[in-house]
């Protein structure tokens, strides 16, 4: 199956076979990972320029190294605070960049919708590398992966996401793409944490941890922005830790072949205990690795290689 | 300022008028109307044959710009916009720089529009000293000066106490107070409505208690204080409900609708346009159909543009960061026009009354009427006009509209004031006060 799309913006546009034609993709990029030299000419000669609005090491990285493995020119730019402090508004900065002529713009922002805005003004792929509370869909691929490498399957699952649901672009891309896979959803915290009408993108809402995790396949906590508690919106990081962190105590409920996700980086302590963050049900690290792998996928298919 | 206008559709709701009559103006006054009206000679004629005639339409919510942010709007381009669309009043609000907070500011903006307006300027002032919330402003001298109303518009006032003070004292001057209902608390940075939308798109979402707390609170206080209450661009069906409810119980309140509250929903933020970005915010279908039940039964007595000029810096790029409002006077009657006339949502009169009437009515302004005597201010539609909204044809010095390239059907083809033809298919051909 060939690749059509221009921007990778949202999970919420891909349908399911776009996201099978990602992951088969990402698997057959894996390999690379484990050669002693770690590159191939897939993207000689071809230019990602990664925009960062928002510090984020761990995504930027991810996406440099993908570009490199696959021998594309890499340029960096980190824009400090947001445009409008600085001055040039964003259309100019697409402007300027659409003069560098790159193949693939891959954009962090603070404010939903900035990819989208990009995509319309530029010639060339766009890849929305998380914006504001909206999405953030090479998050919930390499999760997508981790899942289907553990599980072998994705359709049927039933995976429980916890912690801020409002504020979090990772819950918003997993929640559609694990829909589009066929996968049950519940999302559970405390209600001042979970957004208005959620159960409209089709998920179930839980306001109890211990409710939810005795028969999902797969937890997912979320990291708690200590600015939450500060915003009011819950009365302490100790009852917040107390109520809705994982420790072994409580993972007792769970099923023993329960997988335990993290997009990082973890508040040791809060949502996850550190011997719960460093256990066997966690495959916290797998999804690093994977996120490599789903990006150079990514890269890839948007550049105009084939699916494998 | 001696016009005949014959053969047209006269609507004029404040009278109980609707039927092909002949107008004659005399004197910038109206001076008779009937069917087959003999003029004296050498009296202009308009053959408005087909077309429909109706008072001028007054807009109680314009923002335009001046003193301070000429850049966006001044009271020249902006007058001349509402010309454009067929209005001949706007009550212009007080968040220019300075602000509109005593007597030397209303004076400067009613000597302005005399010599570059083009149509008549009512001005509001705001409520308190530079629209701080802390002090009363010198509410009987800009009373006194020429102010209609006050309101500390684009932002509420959230001290009741200090609200309850400024009623009070206005209570011998008669006008009334425009509530810009938001708590701000409960709105908490919101750039959009809250709901399955703003979920969706991660944006930050406005609850519609934001609004209907304050509409309460409003009520509340218009029942204490005895000086009316106006809610301006109402959004949810929750503050239609109170509204009525007051309405019922004998509360002067009175309400206005934005048209693009009336034609848009939440569902045109998936955009990310700016221009979709308005406070307050689109609304869900639900809230919009209450909207439309409360313009047809009368709870909401206006229709009003808020009328919101930005330049086009501030209007585009990351919708966080993007101003709120949108440019409303050259695109409202059109809009009213297709989408709620031409779908039978809401009948001629009533939409005539709605822009005539009812705004004259809740800020008790001159104008509103085609009775005998009454100043010749007029508007004349044409229903069969099709065109395409394009902002490059404004002539606001703003073009920020979610409206551009929509057709649509219907158009003010003729501004009257004082008896002078203002506007013409869109051209302006000269201010009455000239
Ligand atoms: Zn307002």
């Amino acid at each position: 199956m060939g690749w059509k799309r221009k921007d990778l913006l949202t999970m919420q546009e891909l349908d399911a076979g776009e996201i099978r034609t990602i992951l088969d993709t990402a698997e057959s990029m894996k390999e690379i990972a484990t050669r002693e030299i770690k590159k191939v000419p897939a993207l000689r000669g071809k230019t990602i320029v990664n925009l960062f609005y928002e510090p984020s090491t761990r995504t930027r990285t991810s996406f440099e190294i993908a570009g490199k493995w696959l021998s594309a020119d890499v340029v960096n730019f980190s824009a400090s605070g947001s445009s409008v402090s600085k001055g040039e508004s964003l259309l100019d900065t697409a402007k300027n960049i659409e003069a560098m002529s790159p193949d693939v713009v891959v954009v962090r922002h603070s404010s939903s919708g900035t990819p989208q805005l990009l995509a319309e003004a530029l010639r060339c792929a766009v890849v929305n590398a998380g914006d504001g509370a909206h999405e953030h869909p090479t998050q919930a691929l390499l999760d997508l992966l981790t899942i289907r490498e553990k599980k072998a399957h994705l359709e049927g699952l039933h995976v429980v996401i916890i912690g801020d649901i409002a504020h979090s672009r990772v819950a918003r891309s997993n929640i559609h793409g694990m829909r589009k896979v066929g996968m049950t959803v519940t999302v559970a915290g405390p209600p001042t944490l979970i957004p208005p009408y959620v159960q409209e993108l089709g998920v179930k809402v839980s306001h109890r941890l211990e409710d939810v995790i005795a028969d999902v396949d797969v937890i997912m906590m979320l990291r708690l922005q200590q600015e939450r508690m500060t915003a009011g919106l819950i009365p302490s990081l100790r009852e917040y830790s107390r109520l809705w962190g994982l420790t072994l105590d409580k993972l007792a409920a769970a099923r023993p072949d329960v997988l335990i996700m993290h997009p990082g980086p973890v508040n040791r302590g809060i949502e996850l205990a550190p011997d719960v963050a460093d256990g066997p049900y966690s495959v916290i690290l797998d999804q690093v690795t994977n996120g490599m792998a789903v990006r150079m996928a990514v890269l890839y298919l948007l550049t105009g290689g084939k699916a494998q | 300022m001696n016009l005949l206008i014959k053969g047209g559709r006269v609507i004029d709701p404040a009278n109980g008028v609707d039927g092909v009559r002949d107008l004659l103006v005399q004197d910038g006054k109206i001076a008779a109307c009937g069917p087959a009206l003999a003029a004296p000679e050498a009296t202009p004629t308009i053959d408005a044959g087909g077309k429909v005639v109706c008072p001028g339409f007054i807009d109680l919510h314009t923002h335009l710009r001046e003193p301070g942010y000429e850049y966006k709007e001044t009271i020249a381009t902006g007058t001349r916009a509402a010309a454009a669309g067929g209005f001949t009043a706007v009550c212009a609000m007080a968040n220019t720089f300075p602000v509109n907070d005593n007597r030397a500011v209303t004076d400067y903006i009613l000597a302005k529009a005399r010599v570059e307006g083009v149509v008549r300027v009512y001005p509001v002032g705001a409520v308190t000293r530079n629209l701080k919330g802390e002090e009363l402003a010198e509410l009987g001298e800009l009373a006194e000066a020429g102010c209609v109303a006050f309101s500390d518009d684009g932002k509420p006032v959230m001290n009741s106490g200090l609200l309850r003070r400024a009623m009070e004292y206005i209570l011998p001057f008669g006008t009334p107070v425009i509530s810009h209902a938001e708590d701000l608390n409960l709105a908490a940075g919101g750039v959009m409505h809250e709901g399955a939308v703003s979920t969706e798109l991660g944006l930050k979402g406005m609850p519609t208690a934001a609004e209907e707390a304050m509409v309460a609170r409003d009520i509340v206080l218009t029942e204490l204080t005895g000086t009316p209450v106006h809610i301006a661009h109402l959004s949810t069906a929750g503050a239609v409900r109170l509204i009525r409810d007051a309405k019922a119980r004998g509360v002067r309140v009175t309400a206005e609708v934005t048209p693009h509250h009336l034609v848009l929903t939440d569902e045109a933020v998936r955009s990310y346009d700016p221009n979709t970005k308005m406070n307050p915010p689109l609304r869900p279908k639900r809230d919009q159909e209450a909207l439309l039940e409360a313009l047809a039964d009368g709870t909401i007595d206006a229709i009003a543009t808020d009328h919101a000029p930005h330049a086009q810096a501030e209007k585009e790029g990351e919708y966080d960061h993007a101003a709120f409002g949108i440019v409303g006077l050259e695109t409202a009657v059109s809009l009213l026009l297709d989408r709620l006339v031409r779908p039978g949502l809401l009948d001629l009169p009533s939409l005539v009354a709605r822009l005539t009437v009812g705004p004259a009515r809740a800020f008790g302004l001159p104008g509103g009427t085609l009775g005998l005597g009454s100043q010749a201010d007029i508007t004349i539609l044409d229903l069969g006009r099709e065109l395409t909204i394009e902002p490059a044809r404004f002539h606001s010095k703003s073009r920020n509209t979610p409206f551009a390239g929509w057709q649509v059907t219907g158009m003010p083809w003729m501004t009257v004031g004082g008896g002078r033809v203002v506007m013409w298919e869109r051209v302006i051909k000269g201010g009455f006060g000239a």
